[in-house]
C-alpha cells in the first residue's frame, strides 16, 4: 500500500512473502516437543502430565530489525500521503467521494471530528476490499464467495453477480464443523423451526422462558462438569450484560492486556476499577494481586470488596493459550476470583473439547466463572455462563440480559443442542469425538508444516487459531489478495485491532478441513 | 561575548602515543579533529553542553518513583494482610423465593395459545403484534435458508461472515424505511446499546427522556457523555434545558463549537406505552441545533400506515431524524435490531459499533425470516390497521370495565389508545414496593389460572435510574378475537376484584 497509488498487488511483495520471513537459523525442524520456551519461565506445581501440557511452548518471537523499521516508513509514508490527499480534497483538486451532512444541518456541530475519520478516509478506504467480504454460501470448509468490482477505488462496492466458487474457508470460526447444511443432521432443527417459529418475542423473565432453554441449561452444565449455566442470545452481549452484575463499585478487575472488546465493556459498565496485566505473564499478575490487597483502593485504602481476575482461554488474534494452573495457584493464594471466557477454546481443545479446564486437567469448580460462546465451536449463536448454583441463580435475577433482552431463539437452541449431543457422544455415535480429534490433528499439521516452511507464528501449538506475521501494511494487503485469487480465504488483520508493527494474517482451522486443503493452503 | 583562544591548546598531543594506546587509526583521527574544532566554539556553549550533559546523567541514574508503592510495609506485614483478607462472596445470598427466581416455563411455541407452566393459556404477554411468529410462509422461508446455510454464520461481518441475506436485508429495510442506508445487528439489545457510543463521546451531550428504556441507558453509560434528563414527553422542560446549556455555550464559544448534542427519545415508550410529541422535538432540534435519535422497538411495524413507525405515523420527514434503531424482536418476530437512516451517518457504525464490528453476525435464517415478514408488511399494509382497530377496542373495553365499579377502580391503565401494549397500575399503591409486586403477581396468577396469560413488566430494580412503577403489561396481537379480549378483560375485572379488595 505504500508504494502504489492504485489498489493492484504488485508482483514484487509476494515473492518477499517468503524472503522477509524466513529464518534459516532457528528453524524448527527437529519437532516442537523439543523448543524450549521463549518468553517467561514461570512452571506450574501440577500432576506431571500437566506440567509436560503446560510446557508446550508458545512462541512469540521478535522480527529482524529491519522489518520493524519497514513497517513503521511504510506507515510514515502513507500517512504523509494521506494528508496530502486530505489537502487537495479541501482545495478541491479531488473529487470527496464520502457522505455529506445535510444542507439543512450544515451550521450543526458536526457529527464527526476530521482526525476521527482521517484513518478511515486515507488508509481503510484503499484496502477495503479486505473485509466484509460476502458470501453466499454456508460458512464451511469450502465457500462461495461473492465478487466485487469498485470502480472508484474502493468508495462503493457493486456485485458483479458471479462468485468465486470453493474457496477454501480459513477465516470462518467453524472449529468442529458444525456449519453445514446437510438435511440429515439438521431435521431435529428444521423440526423446531416448524414448531416453534423463529423468534421469542419476550424476555426470559417474562414469557420468554421455553423448556428447551431449561433443557440446554442443564446440558452445558453437564458437559462443562458444573453444577448449573444459564444461557443468552448474544456472545458478546453475554460478556457485557453479566459482569455488571457480578462486580460493581469498590471492586477491582484484573484483565489480560489483549482482552476481548466485550469483556473491557463488561467491565467498564460494571463501574469498578480496572488494572490491566500484561499478556499472559504471571508475574505481572502477581504483583498486581499482591499490590491491590496490601494496599486496598487507590485513595481511601479501604479493602478492596472483591478481585475477579478475567482472562480467556485462547486469545483469538495471538492464538496463545492461558496460564490456567498458574492463575488458579495465585487465585487461591489471593482469595480472587476468576472469570474464563472460553469463547475460542471450548469445543476445541482438550481430549474431549471440554476447553482449557480439561487441556490442562484442572477441576472446573476451581473456576468461579465460566463463560464461552455457541457460535464459534458449535455453529449457532448465543453465549452461557456456567458455574455454582448460587451463581446461576443471582444471574438469573440480576443479569440485564434476563430482564431485558430477548431469549435465544427455538432453532439455535436446537442446534446447540444438537451439537452438544454430538460432542458428548449422547446420540450414540463417535462422530463428536472425530471431530475433536480431527481438529487436533489438523491444528498440529498446519502448524508443523509452516512452521518447516519458515513463517513466523504465534500462538500455543494447541490452539487451533493460527496467525502468521506479515507485519507490512502493503504486504497483508497483497497476501488477502493475491490468497483470493487462488481461492483461498484468510483473514487479514492490522491496526488497530493489532500493535502497529504485528499486522498478521490469521488462519481458523477446522475439523472439516481435509489434509488436501490443508496441503493446498 | 567571551571568546577564549584555545587553538593552541592541543598542539602537544603526539598523535603517536595514541596509537601505541592500540586505537584504530581512524578513531585516533576523529578524536583529534574533536579536540581540535571543539575550542573554536565560545565558552558558553561549551559549558551550557556540559551542564546538559551532566544533567542527562543525573536523570539516568537517579531512581523513579512510584506514587502508589507503599513501601513501609516488610514482607512479613504483606503475609499477614493477605492472610487476613476476607473478600465478600461472589454473589449475594438469595433467598429461594425471590421472586424473579422461579421462571414461568413455556413448553410449545410462544403463539397465540401458549402453554404456561402446564396450562394452556390465550397468549397476552409476547410482543408477538403482527402474529408473524406462526406464519407459514415465514416458517418455509426459514427452512429454505436453514437447508442453504446451516445455521450459524461463524464469524463477525468483517471476517466471511456477511452473507447476501445480510445485505439484502439491508437493502430491504432501507427502502421500507425509505432512507439510505440500513446496518443490521445480531441482537435487539445491543442495537441502540452499541450505536449510541459510536457517535456520542466523552465531553458531548446528550439529553434523555427519563423513561427511556434499558439499553439505551447502557448504550449512554458506555458513553460518557454528559447526560441530562427532561421529565417524560414534556418539552417545555426539555426547551428549559437546551436554553440552559445555550447559556452555557456563549460563555465558553469555542468549546460548544465542537461539543456534539443529541436528544434520544422513543417512539413508543416501553415503560409508559405512550408516544413522543415528534414534531415538536423537530422544532426543537433546528431552533437549538440538536441531533435527533429515535428508538422505534415498540413502534416499527405498529404505528403509521405502512407500518414504518413514529415518523409516518405524524408525517414527519424521515431525513429530519439523524438515527432511527429498532429491534426485529418485536412486530417482525425475529431476533436482532437494525438502524437506518443516511449514509452519513450510518456508515460510521460499519467501524465502529462495537455490537457490529466485536459480534457474529445474524443467523441467517433469521435475517431470511425478517426478510419475508418485511415482504408481507410490505404487502398487506391492511394487516396493520386491522391491528389497530382491535387495540382501540381492547383499550375502551378495558376502561369500561375498570369505570362501571368506580369503588373499586383501584387500576388505571396507562398508556395511549394506540400503543400495543399496555400497563395496568395500581391506583393507589400499598406504600411498599414489594406488597405491589405480590398483588400483582396474584392477580396474574389467577388469571393463569383461568387461561389468560399475562405477566408482570419486569425490572431490575437497582439499575433503573428512573424506576417506573409496578404493572402488569397487557399485549394486544393481531391474533387475538374479539372474544378473546371480552374474556381477558372481565378476568382481569374480576381478578382485581377478587384480590384487590
Amino acid at each position: 500500500m505504500a508504494r502504489t497509488t492504485a489498489p493492484v498487488p504488485n508482483g514484487k511483495l509476494n515473492i518477499q512473502l517468503n524472503g522477509n520471513n524466513f529464518k534459516n537459523a532457528n528453524c524448527k525442524k527437529n519437532g516442537y516437543h523439543n523448543k524450549a520456551q521463549k518468553n517467561s519461565t514461570a512452571h506450574s506445581a501440577g500432576p506431571p502430565s500437566s506440567r509436560q501440557r503446560f510446557q508446550r511452548p508458545e512462541s512469540f518471537e521478535n522480527p529482524p530489525m529491519y522489518v520493524a523499521v519497514m513497517t513503521y516508513l511504510g506507515f510514515g509514508i502513507v500517512t504523509l500521503f494521506g494528508y496530502f490527499r486530505d489537502f487537495l480534497r479541501a482545495v478541491g483538486l479531488e473529487k470527496c467521494h464520502i457522505a455529506r451532512e445535510r444542507e439543512e444541518q450544515k451550521d450543526f456541530v458536526p457529527l464527526y471530528q476530521d482526525f476521527e475519520n482521517f484513518y478511515t478516509r486515507n488508509l481503510y478506504m484503499r484496502v477495503r476490499d479486505n473485509w466484509n467480504r460476502p458470501i453466499c454460501s454456508l460458512p464451511g470448509p469450502v465457500f462461495d464467495v461473492m465478487e466485487r468490482v469498485s470502480p472508484d477505488y474502493n468508495w462503493t462496492f457493486s456485485l458483479t453477480g458471479k462468485t468465486i466458487d470453493d474457496v477454501i474457508n480459513m477465516g470462518s470460526y467453524n472449529y468442529l464443523g458444525f456449519a453445514e447444511n446437510d438435511g440429515d443432521f439438521l431435521k431435529t432443527v428444521a423440526d423446531r423451526t416448524q414448531q416453534y417459529g423463529l423468534g421469542v418475542c419476550s424476555t426470559r423473565q417474562e414469557m420468554g422462558n421455553l423448556a428447551i432453554h431449561e433443557e440446554l441449561e442443564q446440558l452445558v452444565a453437564s458437559f462443562l462438569g458444573v453444577e448449573s449455566s444459564m444461557i443468552f442470545g448474544m456472545g458478546f452481549a453475554t460478556n457485557s450484560m453479566n459482569i455488571p452484575a457480578l462486580v460493581g463499585k469498590g471492586c477491582l478487575i484484573l484483565s489480560d492486556e489483549l482482552n476481548h472488546t466485550s469483556l473491557i465493556l463488561g467491565a467498564r459498565l460494571s463501574g469498578a476499577t480496572i488494572w490491566v496485566f500484561k499478556h499472559n505473564n504471571m508475574q505481572s499478575l502477581e504483583r498486581l494481586l499482591r499490590e491491590a490487597v496490601c494496599s486496598g483502593q487507590p485513595r481511601t485504602h479501604r479493602p478492596w470488596r472483591k478481585v475477579l481476575i478475567m482472562v480467556e482461554g485462547i486469545y483469538s488474534m495471538e492464538g496463545s493459550v492461558v496460564r490456567l494452573p498458574d492463575i488458579v495457584a495465585l487465585k487461591k493464594k489471593y482469595k480472587a476470583y476468576l472469570y474464563l471466557d472460553e469463547a475460542h477454546s471450548i469445543g476445541a481443545v482438550g481430549p474431549t473439547g471440554r476447553g482449557v479446564t480439561e487441556l490442562f486437567g484442572l477441576d472446573p469448580s476451581d473456576i468461579d466463572v465460566m463463560m464461552g460462546t455457541f457460535t464459534k465451536s458449535f455453529g449457532a449463536a448465543g453465549g452461557y455462563i456456567a458455574g455454582k448454583k448460587e451463581l446461576v441463580d443471582h444471574l438469573r435475577s440480576h443479569s440485564h440480559s434476563a430482564v431485558y433482552a430477548s431469549a435465544m431463539s427455538p432453532p439455535v437452541t436446537e442446534q446447540i443442542l444438537r451439537a452438544m449431543k454430538c460432542i458428548m457422544g449422547l446420540d450414540g455415535t463417535t462422530v463428536g469425538q472425530a471431530r475433536v480429534h480431527q481438529l487436533a490433528e489438523n491444528t498440529r499439521y498446519f502448524r508443523s508444516r509452516l512452521q518447516e516452511m519458515g513463517f513466523i507464528i504465534y500462538g500455543n501449538d494447541d490452539s487451533p487459531v493460527v496467525p502468521i506475521l506479515l507485519y507490512m501494511p502493503g504486504k497483508v494487503v497483497a497476501f488477502s489478495r493475491a490468497m483470493l485469487k487462488r481461492k483461498i480465504g484468510v483473514v487479514v488483520v492490522g491496526f488497530p485491532a493489532t500493535p502497529i508493527t504485528e499486522a498478521r494474517a490469521r488462519f481458523c482451522l477446522s475439523a472439516a478441513h481435509t489434509k488436501a486443503m490443508l496441503d493446498q493452503v | 561575548m567571551l571568546f577564549i583562544d584555545y587553538s593552541s591548546a592541543f598542539n602537544t598531543i603526539i598523535s603517536t602515543k595514541l596509537r601505541t594506546l592500540g586505537l584504530n587509526t581512524s578513531i585516533c583521527n576523529w578524536i583529534l579533529d574533536f579536540l581540535m574544532g571543539s575550542p573554536q566554539a565560545p565558552a558558553y556553549h561549551l559549558v551550557l553542553e556540559g551542564i546538559l550533559i551532566l544533567w542527562i546523567i543525573r536523570l539516568l541514574f537517579s531512581k523513579t518513583y512510584k506514587l502508589q508503592e507503599r513501601s513501609d510495609l516488610t514482607e512479613k506485614e504483606k503475609e499477614d494482610l493477605i492472610e487476613e483478607w476476607q473478600p465478600e462472596p461472589l454473589v449475594p445470598p438469595m433467598s429461594k423465593d425471590h421472586p424473579s427466581l422461579n421462571y414461568d416455563i413455556v413448553t410449545g411455541p410462544p403463539s397465540h395459545k401458549i402453554i404456561v407452566n402446564g396450562k394452556e393459556c390465550i397468549n397476552f404477554a409476547s410482543f408477538n403484534f403482527l402474529g408473524f411468529l406462526d406464519n407459514e410462509r415465514v416458517k418455509q422461508k426459514a427452512l429454505t435458508s436453514l437447508r442453504r446455510y446451516g445455521v450459524g454464520t461463524c464469524g463477525p461481518r468483517g471476517f466471511y461472515g456477511t452473507f447476501d441475506v445480510h445485505l439484502e436485508l439491508e437493502d430491504r429495510l432501507a427502502k421500507f424505511m425509505k432512507t439510505e442506508e440500513a446496518i443490521i445487528y445480531s441482537y435487539g439489545f445491543a442495537t441502540i446499546a452499541s450505536a449510541i457510543p459510536a457517535y456520542s463521546k466523552r465531553g458531548d451531550i446528550v439529553f434523555v427522556d427519563e423513561a427511556a428504556c434499558f439499553s439505551i441507558q447502557k448504550g449512554l453509560q458506555a458513553s460518557r457523555s454528559f447526560i441530562k434528563y427532561f421529565k417524560h414527553n414534556d418539552m417545555e422542560d426539555l426547551e428549559r434545558l437546551l436554553k440552559e446549556q445555550e447559556i452555557e455555550d456563549q460563555r465558553n464559544p469555542r468549546k460548544a463549537r465542537v461539543t456534539r448534542r443529541f436528544i434520544i427519545v422513543e417512539g413508543l415508550y416501553i415503560n409508559t406505552a405512550d408516544v413522543c410529541p415528534l414534531p415538536d422535538l423537530v422544532k426543537l432540534k433546528y431552533k437549538y441545533k440538536v441531533r435527533i435519535f429515535l428508538e422505534e422497538s415498540m413502534s416499527f411495524g405498529v404505528l403509521g400506515e405502512h407500518g414504518r413507525g413514529v415518523t409516518e405515523h405524524f408525517g414527519v420527514n424521515i431525513d429530519d431524524i439523524d438515527l432511527i434503531s429498532a429491534n426485529m424482536e418485536n412486530a417482525v418476530a425475529s431476533i436482532g435490531g437494525f438502524c437506518c437512516g443516511r449514509s452519513f451517518v450510518i456508515d460510521h457504525q460499519r467501524l465502529s459499533g462495537q455490537g457490529y464490528c466485536f459480534s457474529a453476525s445474524l443467523p441467517p435464517m433469521l435475517a431470511a425470516a425478517a426478510i419475508e415478514a418485511l415482504n408481507i408488511m410490505e404487502e398487506d399494509p391492511v394487516v396493520i390497521l386491522i391491528w389497530f382497530r382491535f387495540f382501540i377496542f381492547m383499550y375502551d373495553l378495558v376502561n369500561k370495565y375498570f369505570q362501571i365499579d368506580s369503588y373499586s377502580a383501584v387500576k388505571s391503565v396507562i398508556g395511549e389508545v394506540y400503543a400495543p401494549a399496555l400497563h395496568l397500575q395500581l391506583e393507589r399503591s400499598s406504600g411498599s414496593r414489594d406488597t405491589d409486586v405480590r398483588m400483582l403477581r396474584s392477580i396474574v396468577d389467577y388469571c393463569l389460572e383461568r387461561q389468560i396469560a399475562l405477566t408482570l413488566a419486569r425490572y431490575l430494580d437497582k439499575e433503573e435510574r428512573f424506576l417506573p412503577p409496578p404493572s402488569i403489561r397487557v399485549v394486544v396481537t393481531i391474533e387475538q378475537t374479539e372474544e378473546d379480549i371480552e374474556k381477558a378483560a372481565s378476568c382481569i375485572r374480576e381478578a382485581a376484584l377478587a384480590i384487590l379488595k
